[in-house]
């Protein structure tokens, strides 16, 4: 959190290096304070024993003295915070903010895009923004819930919110570098909370209306070879129970959306980098990977998990 | 223990009984303000039927022997306080005739409400929160009622003492605080929650 | 003896026949279950703490063994969550709760000069019920697997958020055991409090007016009565979860139009408060040690005082800030975070206060000095990154990461359990007899104070570097893994230190030398007493004229009555 890459980082980030010095300002003092007092009237001998020191009962001034110091302190402090809250709670955003619907299932994330109609999972991609003028386009974001409490935590881009069923939140980012910028879920919701990562990633505005147009197309239907057996086992099994894959009759809901499978970086809400074999390793057994996730061990057989494996491949 | 002059002040120290009761009347008003915070943040949240407003009916018989069952338990401490045993226990007896009406009348509510109209704990918030705040109630009712039957029997065998006068006090503050609550209860519940 | 029950065939045996002789086991066993005396209950309380401690310790070791390397695969994830989840609960509700309220027990009635508690048998009960519900928590791993054998110990973290208990996330019987033993534990402690209320207001000894109190009594006297408002809020939750689970009702069930923010504000609305119900006792034992140490009365009685009233009162309207990231309003916002950084006055008044009574004096480094002085240093560091996690924008980076884990871990250790230590060596020699031994002591203290440094400082780190808590695992190259395995290293220097504290513990009962009835030369009425007290505490009631009644003993030409 201390390379802030956004605006609302960044306004964080200065409104915590305040209270960073505050507090290390009162740390250094107190604790000086502290080591002097402790040194300087510590027993000096047997002789020290003979004699108490003088009874002091307290004094008023000083004690009015340290009530009033701390209450200033926290009077800056207060001002602080409120000002920052209400820059980053009362954001209006603007019209052409890219709008995401982030929804948190146990333990993967659902992105919906709803005004471009794409959805894809585990994977926020956004356009960098520009500090002001034409270029500046922050990303609204609206979290919801279809089961327990998570959190959308981006340490670089954005604070906390959390996404809590049946309660419509919203945060916004605005990064202004390119990148991929990871985050966890941050609201502990079952075995699985540790593996439910999110990447966001930031590209210029080509790119990601180019990401945009990919995104639209539906996957097309493999002709010939492995695949095509591949896409006859898929929708031969249960695989169409809780996946959908555009332009079929596949429309589960329980499952991430695996139409553009191939466009996102890793399997299992980020438990391993996607690539052919551990995508072959998840067909084959889920639970390997990521014990305890909501996808079962279907008992494939060798060949149709090779098929599978090969009809995925072709989701781009 | 000291090596000062002896002191001449009186030592005067608060009732334990008395503190420790004001102490449970304390904790218990906590448990219900969160309670009563639950039924008031659930008011007109239920996603289905009936609703308050459909099946609440004030509960005017109840309330009025609730709340005067307060004032005979007092005409009964006075009573004891004369040392008139026979007053004490008539009024005592009336204080738990009108506990064990309104605690009659509230499980006929209940019989009313669950078998006619077809609301229960299950059936949407309100009915949750509902039976919870008035069942937390009804279950003080209880045990208020059983403290004031025990105390009754053993007045009746001759158990109680001028020396316990202090007992049926807080007894009578503990169904003070009962019918307070029942007061709080009433108006959230039956007045101000029949608007949805 | 003789029978006294002539007309029947039973006879009362004699008292001596009852246990057999003293010192045998039955007879100690029974003493211990039936004893309804405040010492004994007092050790009793401290006796079980510690055991639950030294299990949740261990608990603990094994979550930092699994999180000192990426990747690690010594824990499967929901052992892991089931340990965190029990460590979490356990160290609260069977450790704190214990500990604090086994110092009360022993020490209020002998310091307000009383033979025992107010209500010495409701006093056994509350410790009973604390028992045994501390049992039900830990029989969870035995008694729980339930449907399909689908849970274990309880998993769902020591807060427990709403809908992740609802039966539909949470399957088997883990959940019920986690709520049934802290809605049993929360009347036991309730019981406790009342007569700690009772036995503080209505069994002081004569010429102890309020103002006199040791300060050690009147923080407990504003730690039972916030125990007694702030405890019913989390057992009506309880009570909430559990008709929710049993009985299909729909207090946090989102489905069915609940709320699950709900539970949030009824358990905060007692999980802030318990914050400084624990806390709190552990300023009472430091204005008790730290005065005595200096050679020199408390700075500022009065305010003291007040500042313990204050911390109170206020604390029971920041409940909120454990929420900042759950989309309330910004005026919301700004009210918690507001509440929450007033709390840093009257807590920074506790510790200057602290300071100037040192300030002047004599300071004698005996070990609860030492603890003690390490207390205060930590307690700044665990105050001041409260300060910044109260501030609400810089709450939203850091709730929920390893910095709170090391926040609250200066609080709990750095704070209270230093003070815990502290206590244990100063009252030691009073309730057992014997001298702690120094040497022993001062090895505890190095090494279980290097060990809680270099576990949780760098915890501060990886929490700012992005690291939530409650992950059982995480990716290598995040920046964490250095932290990570700094911060399990200190665990072992922990581990060393606690075994030499249990070691001087049973050394020096063993070996250690006779302590007189006032080995650090202190002030208050359970000095007079003799070590250990007898079961009637003292032979006559005393009376006192000052907050310093042995210190009027023993200097007649200058007593403190003259100057209060």
């Amino acid at each position: 959190m201390f390379q802030p890459l956004s605006r609302q980082a960044e306004m964080i980030h200065s409104a915590s290096l305040v209270v960073l010095a505050i507090t290390a300002g009162i740390f250094i003092v107190v604790s000086l304070l502290l080591v002097y007092v402790v040194w300087k009237f510590r027993r000096k001998g047997p002789e020290d024993d003979l004699k108490e020191p003088p009874q002091i009962y307290g004094s008023t001034h000083i004690e009015l003295a340290w009530t009033v110091v701390p209450i200033i302190i926290v009077l800056v402090l207060i001002l602080v915070t409120s000002r920052t809250i209400g820059e980053i709670q009362n954001r209006k955003m603007p019209p052409n903010a890219v709008e995401i619907r982030l929804i948190g299932h146990q333990w993967w994330w659902e992105v919906r895009y709803e005004k471009e109609g794409i959805v894809t999972a585990n994977e926020l991609h956004v356009p960098v923004s520009q500090r002001t003028g034409e270029g500046m386009r922050p990303t609204q974001i609206f979290l919801e819930s279809a089961d327990v409490i998570h959190s959308f935590w981006v340490p670089q881009l954005a604070g906390k919110t959390d996404l809590v069923p049946n309660k419509k939140n919203q945060t916004w980012i605005e990064p202004f570098a390119k990148g991929t910028f990871f985050g966890n879920c941050a609201e502990y919701c079952g075995t699985q909370h540790a593996n439910m990562l999110l990447r966001v990633v930031v590209e210029d505005p080509e790119d990601y209306e180019k990401w945009v147009q990919t995104m639209k197309q539906p996957p097309a239907a493999p002709q010939t070879g492995l695949a095509a057996q591949g896409h006859k086992a898929f929708f031969e099994n249960s695989c169409i129970n809780c996946h959908t894959v555009d332009g079929t009759i596949a429309g589960g809901v329980y499952g991430p959306d695996l139409s553009k499978l191939m466009t996102r970086q890793t399997i299992g809400a980020g438990v391993a980098p996607l690539t052919p074999e551990t995508l072959r390793a998840w067909v084959r057994d889920p639970q390997t990977l990521k014990t305890g996730c909501f996808m079962p061990d279907m008992k494939l057989l060798d060949s149709e998990v090779d098929a599978i494996t090969a009809y995925l491949l072709t989701l781009k | 223990m000291t090596a000062a002059p002896a002191q001449s002040l009186e030592w005067k120290l608060p009732s334990a009984r008395k503190v420790a009761v004001i102490s449970l009347i304390l904790t218990e008003s906590s448990l219900f303000t969160i309670f009563l915070v639950a039924y008031l943040f659930y008011m007109g949240k239920s996603l289905n039927g009936p609703y308050p407003s459909e099946v609440l009916a004030f509960p005017l018989l109840a309330t009025i022997a609730l709340l005067s069952s307060s004032v005979t338990i007092v005409f009964s401490e006075m009573a004891l306080h004369r040392g008139n045993k026979a007053a004490f226990h008539v009024w005592w007896a009336i204080t738990i005739g009108l506990g064990t009406y309104f605690l009659w009348f509230t499980g006929m509510e209940w019989k009313h409400l669950i078998f006619t109209e077809n609301l229960t704990l299950a059936t949407n918030v309100f009915g949750t929160t509902f039976y919870a705040l008035v069942g937390l109630h009804a279950s003080h009712v209880i045990i208020g009622l059983l403290l004031l039957t025990l105390v009754f029997v053993l007045s009746l065998l001759g158990k109680v003492a001028g020396d316990h006068r202090e007992h049926i006090e807080m007894i009578s503050w503990y169904w003070h605080f009962v019918d307070a609550i029942w007061i709080v209860v009433v108006t959230v519940v039956y007045l101000i929650s029949t608007r949805y | 003896m003789t029978p006294q029950t002539a007309d029947d065939n039973f006879e009362i045996p004699p008292p001596e026949a009852i246990g057999h002789e003293r010192g045998s086991l039955t007879r100690i066993v029974q003493e211990l279950v039936f004893t309804v005396d405040h010492k004994k209950l007092g050790l009793m309380y401290i006796a079980s703490g510690l055991l639950f401690f030294v299990v949740a310790g261990l608990m603990a070791s094994l979550i930092r063994i699994q999180l000192a390397v990426p990747r690690n695969n010594f824990l499967e994830p929901d052992v892991f969550n089931r340990l965190f989840t029990m460590h979490g609960t356990a160290m609260v509700f069977f450790v704190g709760m214990p500990m604090l309220f086994g110092f009360a027990n022993y020490l209020i009635p002998l310091m307000v000069g009383a033979r025992d508690m107010a209500f010495p048998r409701l006093n056994a009960f509350g410790f009973w019920v604390f028992f045994f519900s501390g049992l039900l928590l830990f029989f969870s791993y035995l008694g729980a697997p339930g449907l399909y054998a689908a849970g274990s110990a309880p998993d769902v973290g020591w807060f427990a958020y709403s809908p992740l208990t609802a039966k539909a996330f949470s399957r088997g019987h883990s959940t019920d055991y986690w709520t049934l033993s802290i809605l049993l534990g929360g009347i036991g402690s309730i019981a406790t409090s009342i007569n700690i209320i009772v036995t503080a207001l209505c069994l002081r000894c004569k010429g102890m007016i309020l103002g006199r109190m040791p300060l050690f009594v009147w923080i407990y006297l504003v730690v039972a009565f916030l125990i007694i408002i702030a405890i019913p809020p989390l057992s009506a939750c309880q009570i909430m979860l559990i008709l929710d689970r049993y009985f299909g009702a729909h207090f946090f069930d989102t489905q069915a139009g609940g709320s699950a923010v709900l539970w949030q504000h009824f358990f905060w609305i007692f999980g802030h408060p318990e914050v400084y119900i624990l806390m709190l006792p552990g300023f009472a034992i430091a204005s008790e040690v730290i005065p005595v140490f200096s050679r020199k009365p408390i700075f500022g009685y009065p305010v003291m005082v007040a500042a313990s009233v204050l911390i109170a009162f206020i604390s029971l309207g920041v409940w909120a800030h454990h929420m900042f990231a759950v989309g309330m309003t910004s005026i919301g916002n700004t009210f918690f975070a507001i509440s929450t950084l007033l709390v840093a006055v009257p807590t920074g008044i506790k510790i200057f206060n602290w300071i100037g009574t040192m300030y002047g004096g004599k300071l004698r480094f005996e070990l609860p000095m030492l603890f003690c002085l390490a207390f205060l240093f930590q307690f700044l560091i665990a105050g001041l990154t409260g300060v910044m996690l109260g501030v609400a924008p810089f709450d939203w980076q850091l709730t929920d990461s390893y910095f709170v884990v090391a926040h609250f871990h200066y609080v709990l250790i750095g704070g209270l359990l230093f003070t815990i230590f502290s206590g244990i060596y100063y009252w030691y020699p009073k309730a057992l007899g014997k001298m702690p031994n120094f040497k022993l002591g001062l090895l505890h203290f190095l090494l279980f104070m290097a060990g809680f440094h270099i576990t949780f400082f760098p915890q501060h780190i990886s929490g700012f570097l992005g690291m939530p808590r409650r992950i059982y695992t995480y990716d290598a190259g995040r920046g964490w893994d250095l932290w990570n395995l700094i911060s399990s290293l200190g665990v072992i220097l922990q581990a060393a230190g606690i075994l030499f504290f249990v070691i001087n513990l049973i050394y020096s009962y063993v070996k250690g030398g006779k302590a007189g009835d006032d080995p650090w030369d202190a002030w208050t009425l359970e000095w007079a007493a003799s070590s250990p007290p007898p079961d009637y505490n003292f032979e006559t009631l005393p009376e006192v004229r000052s907050r310093r009644p042995l210190w009027d003993l023993k200097h007649p030409d200058d007593p403190d009555w003259k100057y209060e």
